[in-house]
């Protein structure tokens, strides 16, 4: 563990950002990957935790946060884009209920890069999967490959997108996981606007990270564990 | 003998049928423009349902293309004369065919203008990426093959020519195969018997595809097919129906095995509406048990009645591709085995897909094309079996 | 196909648009220092923001300044924030006198940050 944190050091000290990273732990975890001129590093896989229990049933301000953040429309039609969406589930032996937020799990082995012909779905060094959108031409074979649903295709010309997010016709998108947050150093937004704590964003390669430690500590899952993808977004409770 | 009104009234219904198929293809061009415009949101496609009609258009096309090879394959790899002498119509009709399923694969693209982008970014681990390589191939091939046949100085070189497009039509109808089977998350696919399925039914369709222009040709030219010819192509497409229909009974008997495939088949099978009455109506009976019966019932078999039941197994091939393709979407996604899901965005739900005109049309625009292909292909070149009866005993 | 028979579409009646006047009229909103030499930046904007979309985009690097938005920051109008809205914006007037087609809006709003953020505090 000494040797990961020296190396880490090592790392930072190369990097452009260095300055405000040795203020504080919890900053130092963003502080990687932010404005640095050697990119996302590959010593960082960003993850999510989703605590099921402080997941209230009915609310959807993470969609919201979501919506807003990224200039969704927030239309539930078959055809509007949903990059997150709350599922209320029911085991069916014993009638426990849940609701948790679904969205794109950023697997460490993603069907939908493996199938993209064009090379547009990638994965970050860092473990974020996004869509190019500059190489997406509309096949929509990811969205057939994802075991998540987790992918939209744009059915219509938009305006107005956000100058951060820029989204259009013709492609596939999906959950960046704020991608222009985390690189700000700042967190996803849907775990922003969750006032339940039930999203917790973080460094899974960091070991003294908050993320890292409580899935140390307590039983998580990864959705579909069975297919051996190894998705960022892990559920406990579930 | 001619009468020159009779041969008038062909020119001008030859022309009829090309200006025709014309239209067809402007309308689906039309259609194309409209969905470049306005998006697929004029199509029946959404964001659970995201392969349409276009795809089970595109997939028909493909796989008979490749399927209709077979009797080249015939000719030039097992030697046989009878089928050498349609080599040349087998090669035209494939090329015609691949050139109508991937204008139609390639138009639906969310941005058909960007196939620059697919060429010049190649990802290995993508069977659509292989299959880029592979449709393209595939027409290069043919047109070799083709070459090799009607140049007589290059007949030496047909019989390795033919060998090269009967191994390449192999990887390629697996390739199209693949495309479904590497698809884990999905009940309906991700399964190995999908490449061999799609090979054997390639066998069927485009047999068929080559009945039905055989006997346009023939009846155009005022020629009478052999009756040896038209025993022995009968007896084959039979065959290929079977064993089509063999691998179909083996997917759907894999899955009933399975308990957690065991909600899917009984969408497919019974529950799921539309789904279950196209597999059953559609490709069961009109597409398996009615050609079989025009096919080997006595008193059946003439040429007529293989043309009828070409014309049924076509009808078949395009119910169980939307069967396959369309239901498999339809019916939810399992990303919590062992709970009721609900979303707003159709998690546990049935999908709802209604296909709508423009995408229909880019379908339809893609058979045009085929046909326009295979229609002035013959009329310029010399595509017509000539055969040598007495080689076939 | 379409776009390439509206692209010709365009470069045929820019050509006879050309011949009435031999400069774009153009709407340059900040202006000021550019991140290189005007000249240059005509002829070769579109290779530093391909190069550079691709490092931000893949690989995460922010840093660079070749950024698009960074063009929308200075040349954004001054009236409507924005190198799109109107046929002498900054990126418009110039494409269309060359009749090129821009590709990058249909997606990327072209309109300054601080504006977009001002409409949608809500």
């Amino acid at each position: 563990m000494i040797d990961n944190t020296l190396n880490r050091r090592q790392f930072l000290k190369s990097s452009v950002g260095v300055a405000a990273v040795a203020v504080a732990p919890g900053i130092l975890l963003y502080g990687m990957a932010n404005g640095s001129s050697e990119g996302a590093s590959a010593k960082v896989r960003w993850g999510m935790l989703i605590d099921t229990s402080h997941c209230a049933e009915g609310c959807n301000d993470c969609v919201t946060a979501c919506n807003k953040e990224n200039g969704l429309s927030g239309g539930v039609a078959a055809t509007d884009s949903q990059w997150i969406r709350k599922i209320e589930i029911k085991e069916i032996a014993g009638g426990r209920q849940l609701s948790l937020p679904m969205m794109c799990q950023h697997c460490e082995n993603p069907p939908c890069v493996d199938v993209c012909p064009t090379t547009a779905s990638f994965k970050r060094a860092d473990g974020i999967v996004l869509v190019d959108k500059h190489r997406c031409i509309g096949c929509r074979y990811c969205m057939m490959a994802c075991p998540y649903k987790a992918r939209s295709f744009v059915h219509e010309a938009l305006h107005d997108q956000n100058p951060d997010v820029p989204r259009g016709k013709g492609t596939v998108e999906s959950c960046t996981m704020c991608v222009h947050r985390v690189d700000q150093g700042l967190q996803p937004a849907c775990a922003d606007a969750c006032a339940n704590k039930a999203i917790l964003f973080g460094n899974l390669n960091d070991p003294d990270s908050e993320i890292a430690k409580k899935i140390r500590t307590v039983a998580s899952v990864q959705v579909r564990a069975d297919l051996r993808l190894n998705p960022g977004v892990r559920y406990q409770g579930l | 003998m001619y009468i020159h009104s009779a041969v008038l009234f062909r020119n001008r219904l030859f022309y009829a049928l090309v200006a025709l198929a014309g239209i067809v293809v402007l309308a689906g061009l039309y259609s194309v423009h409209l969905m470049e415009e306005h998006g697929h949101i004029i199509t029946g496609m959404n964001n659970q349902i995201v392969w349409g009609i276009p795809h089970v258009f595109a997939i028909f096309l493909i796989v008979a293309a490749s399927g209709v090879l077979n009797v080249s394959s015939i000719g030039s790899v097992f030697n046989k004369h009878a089928y050498k002498a349609r080599a040349p119509l087998a090669g035209l009709l494939s090329i015609a065919m691949l050139g109508g399923g991937l204008t139609v694969l390639m138009l639906d693209l969310g941005r058909p203008d960007r196939l620059l982008v697919a060429a010049t970014n190649f990802n290995p681990t993508s069977v659509f990426a292989w299959n880029i390589v592979l449709y393209s191939g595939m027409f290069g091939a043919v047109a070799v093959y083709l070459w090799t046949m009607m140049e007589g100085r290059m007949k030496p070189w047909s019989k390795p020519a033919g060998f090269f497009v009967f191994i390449w039509r192999f990887i390629l109808t697996t390739g199209t195969g693949v495309i479904f089977s590497f698809l884990v998350a999905r009940q309906a696919y991700g399964t190995a018997i999908l490449p061999p399925m799609f090979i054997v039914i390639s066998f069927a369709w485009g047999l068929a595809v080559f009945h039905i222009v055989q006997s346009a040709i023939y009846a155009w030219t005022n020629k009478v097919l052999d009756d040896y010819v038209q025993k022995r192509m009968k007896n084959l497409l039979g065959v290929f129906v079977i064993a089509a229909l063999y691998f179909v009974v083996a997917y759907h008997l894999t899955n009933l095995y399975f308990a957690r495939q065991s909600d899917f088949e009984r969408f497919i099978l019974s529950d799921g509406g539309i789904y279950p009455m196209l597999l059953w109506a559609g490709y069961v009976l009109i597409g398996n048990v009615l050609p079989l019966a025009l096919i080997y019932l006595p008193g059946f078999g003439k040429s007529y009645h293989v043309n009828l039941a070409s014309v049924l197994i076509i009808l078949g091939g395009f119910s169980l591709l939307y069967v396959f393709i369309i239901g498999g979407q339809a019916f939810p996604l399992s990303i919590f085995p062992g709970f009721e899901v609900k979303s707003t965005f159709g998690d546990g739900a049935i999908s709802l897909y209604y296909p709508s005109a423009p995408e229909i049309l880019l379908g339809l625009g893609g058979v045009a094309v085929a046909f326009l292909i295979t229609a002035v292909g013959i009329r310029m070149l010399d595509f017509v079996p000539h055969e040598d009866t007495k080689k076939f005993h | 196909m379409f776009r390439l028979l509206t692209i010709l579409a365009v470069f045929f009646l820019s050509f006879s648009a050309q011949a009435a006047e031999s400069t774009p009229k153009l709407d340059i909103g900040k202006g000021g220092q550019c991140v290189e030499d005007p000249q240059f930046m005509r002829k070769n904007h579109m290779h530093l923001l391909r190069h550079q979309r691709d490092e931000t985009m893949r690989q995460g690097v922010r840093t660079g300044k070749y950024s698009l938005k960074n063009c929308v920051e200075c040349h954004a109008s001054t009236k409507d924030n924005s190198v799109i809205a109107r046929e002498d914006s900054f990126c418009v007037a110039c494409h269309r006198f060359e009749a090129v087609k821009i590709d990058c809006f249909e997606c990327h709003s072209g309109e300054r940050k601080s504006a977009w953020l001002q409409r949608n505090a809500k």
